[in-house]
């Protein structure tokens, strides 16, 4: 069976086991919708919530972006994991015990004020819009690079997909679907990276197996002598006038500081996340499905980096100063894809890797031509500032592993399928959180206070049917800002929600005033930032122009301390809350409920 | 059922557990991985320098770690006050 029947057939039977599960475990009240009916053991729990968090971008392109950042990659390791340890200790058991349905619903009582909780709803449909149409897209993207059908039928495919269970299925059958999800997408990144990691360096763990020597077969394969993968890698970067892998380089210090912080604050203020933490049984469930959820990204996120390397070192090993000719056949499949391309500047037959772009702008190419040496013809223009010969994608890192280490083609199409996981979990779990704040934060407490339990479940599906639809046209045109929205999305986290919750929880003196200050200057402030360094001014958006050289990827950690110090500040000049706000938030403190 | 003495001597236990434990959280990302990295990197540990391990992977184990501890010492101190779920 070649590879495009064996996708065909992974993805069939992973949609239908997605579909099925949906089946089995429909939403049949509000609760059941909303939060699963809190009856989620914590493993499973985790599990979700580790596959709603692991996107596309963190199977597909993390990988990749780290293996050509070297150390200071780290920042999206550190920052992506780092936040779970805020929420297990700070946010997680307290909105638990709380024991409602929605985040601006928590920020509307905790502040006794409408216009919080309104304030909360914009600020979440915001975030979970802008995540949700890159998931979309990224859906089309894998089926049309597998599958070879046009991107937007992809898309249509994802959404008839994703409408048929999150509308069913609620919270309870997202739950469910992505604890499957996770074991497809998480067998599918071990596989080709334990194989490579064996093929490399003998280790079939890859976690160790980059920090060790290279095996026989490494060697002959690589065409190095004995050694550290680990400095061959560096020796390598740095012939070819990189700066070493294993120390940081282009970025400095205190930015990778404050875009790590901001990674982390931003995790924690998500609200497809703190959403998770409400489905659990008890409040000590809330805690272990925290650690639960870590360890099941952690298992990604440790490989990650190991695949970085491995990649690394074997993509200039085998390409640099190689004849197209004589290139490995993994190279010519996936220059099809417009993934990878090569343009002989030198004319030597060869492939040369070098610092710089190979190309200025985007990559495309001239329909069926081909140059002299059988290559792929790329129109863009020839950027001829530096030597470098190649286009490689971030993507391609993963994408064609299981070709490099000559696995057969049922791997392929797991990773395919892996790729569909990740990003259909995803997407599920944010439509989840724009249907439940417009059915449950504006109809049930704005629109229609009166609605009835049935008729808010009809609204919250038909939310969530509509979230989908316009999740899916996002994904079929998207907005060229999506990109750089997605370091919006964090920001504004990291700056609103993240430090008006842990105030809520920990300081009963915080008010609304406070509170309702705190988020404006915060958000107010991170966006004018990034909006002027990547919207109205993008040619100033260098280090010698930032704020205290921070770009713009960090500043929500700026945003966020301006909101604390905002919120204390104004809470300490206005009344104090009401006592019965008082009591709630003293209840929160204890697990168990306390007249 | 417990006294109002009790629920602040809870609160006051769980807070020291919790600025304990972040501050391990600082000090293995942003020192050990971000700040301190370069001068680590000098000590070689498995074949990995140790401050390029701290940012790779090491953060990432300790905070699972964290985590876990965090969980147990709760479920301990909530049983020792009387105020764990029924």
């Amino acid at each position: 069976m070649g590879i495009l029947a064996w996708t065909w057939v992974i993805v069939g039977v992973t949609f239908s086991l997605y579909i099925g599960i949906a089946i089995w475990s429909r939403a049949k009240t509000t609760g059941d919708f909303y939060v699963a009916a809190k009856q989620i053991h914590p493993v499973m729990n985790g599990m979700a919530t580790g596959a709603d968090w692991m996107s596309a971008a963190s199977f597909i392109s993390m990988a990749g972006l780290i293996s050509f950042m070297g150390r200071d990659g780290s920042m999206y390791l550190m920052g992506w994991t780092g936040g779970y340890v805020l929420l297990a200790m700070l946010l997680a058991p307290y909105l638990r015990k709380y024991g409602k349905y929605t985040v601006p619903m928590f920020v509307g009582e905790r502040y006794y004020s409408q216009s919080a909780r309104v304030v909360a709803v914009l600020c979440a449909i915001f975030v979970s819009f802008t995540y949700v149409a890159g998931q979309m897209r990224g859906v089309g993207v894998v089926f049309s690079r597998f599958l070879e059908v046009p991107i937007n039928t992809g898309v249509i495919i994802g959404m008839a997909i994703v409408f048929f269970y999150a509308v069913l299925g609620g919270m309870k059958g997202i739950t469910y679907t992505q604890v499957a999800q996770y074991c497809v997408l998480i067998t599918a990144y071990l596989i080709p990276a334990i194989f490579i990691s064996i093929m490399l360096t003998g280790n079939p763990i890859p976690q160790f197996g980059y920090g060790g020597s290279l095996s026989e077969n490494g060697m002959r394969l690589l065409g190095t002598d004995a050694g550290y993968l680990l400095d061959k890698l560096n020796q390598v970067q740095m012939d070819l006038g990189f700066s070493a892998y294993t120390s940081g380089g282009a970025k400095s210090t205190i930015d990778v500081f404050m875009i790590t912080f901001a990674l982390m604050v931003g995790t924690a203020g998500l609200p497809h996340i703190i959403i998770r933490f409400f489905t659990t049984p008890t409040i000590k469930g809330a805690r272990a499905s925290a650690g639960w959820a870590l360890l099941f990204i952690a298992i990604l996120y440790t490989t990650a980096p190991a695949v970085a390397s491995f990649a690394r070192l074997n993509m200039i090993k085998t390409l640099h100063n190689t004849s197209y000719a004589e290139a490995p056949s993994w190279f010519k499949n996936w220059e099809k894809t417009g993934l990878i391309a090569w343009k002989d500047k030198n004319g030597d037959g060869a492939m040369q890797y070098a610092k710089g772009t190979a190309f200025k702008g985007k990559v495309a190419f001239a329909a069926n031509e081909v140059g002299p040496y059988g290559e792929k013809v790329v129109s863009t223009p020839i950027d001829e500032s530096n030597a470098n010969e190649l286009y490689v994608d971030n993507d391609i890192m993963v994408l064609a592993n299981p070709e490099i280490a000559k696995l057969p083609a049922w791997v392929i199409a797991l990773v395919a399928a892996g790729g569909l996981a990740a990003a259909l979990s995803t997407a599920a779990g944010l439509l989840l959180v724009i249907a439940s704040a417009f059915s449950h934060d504006l109809i049930k407490n704005v629109v229609a206070p009166n609605i009835s339990e049935k008729g808010e479940l009809i609204a919250a599906r038909v939310a969530a049917g509509g979230a989908v639809i316009v999740a899916g046209i996002f994904g079929i045109y998207p907005p060229g800002f999506v990109a750089q929205v997605v370091a919006f999305a964090f920001g504004l986290a990291a700056s609103s929600f993240f430090p008006v919750i842990i105030l809520g929880v920990f300081w009963k003196r915080a008010s609304k005033e406070g509170a309702m200050l705190g988020m404006i200057c915060g958000i107010l402030f991170t966006a004018a930032y990034i909006i002027y360094f990547k919207f109205v001014n993008p040619s100033a958006n260098k280090a010698d122009n930032w704020l205290w050289g921070i770009s713009p990827e960090g500043i929500g950690t700026i945003g966020m301390v301006i909101n604390f110090v905002v919120t204390i500040v104004v809470s300490k000049m206005t009344k104090e809350p009401p006592m019965e706000v008082q009591k709630m938030v003293a209840s929160l403190r204890y697990p168990r409920q306390i007249s | 059922m417990a006294g109002k003495q009790d629920f602040e001597a809870y609160w006051k236990e769980n807070l020291t557990y919790v600025v304990i434990l972040l501050a391990i959280w600082f000090s293995v990302s942003y020192l050990c991985g971000i700040v301190f990295a370069d001068a680590l990197d000098h000590i070689r540990l498995f074949g990995f320098p140790l401050g390029f391990w701290f940012a790779n992977q090491g953060s990432e184990v300790i905070f699972v770690i964290l985590i876990a501890v965090y969980v147990k010492l709760m479920n301990a101190l909530d049983i020792k006050y009387d105020v764990h779920e029924q």
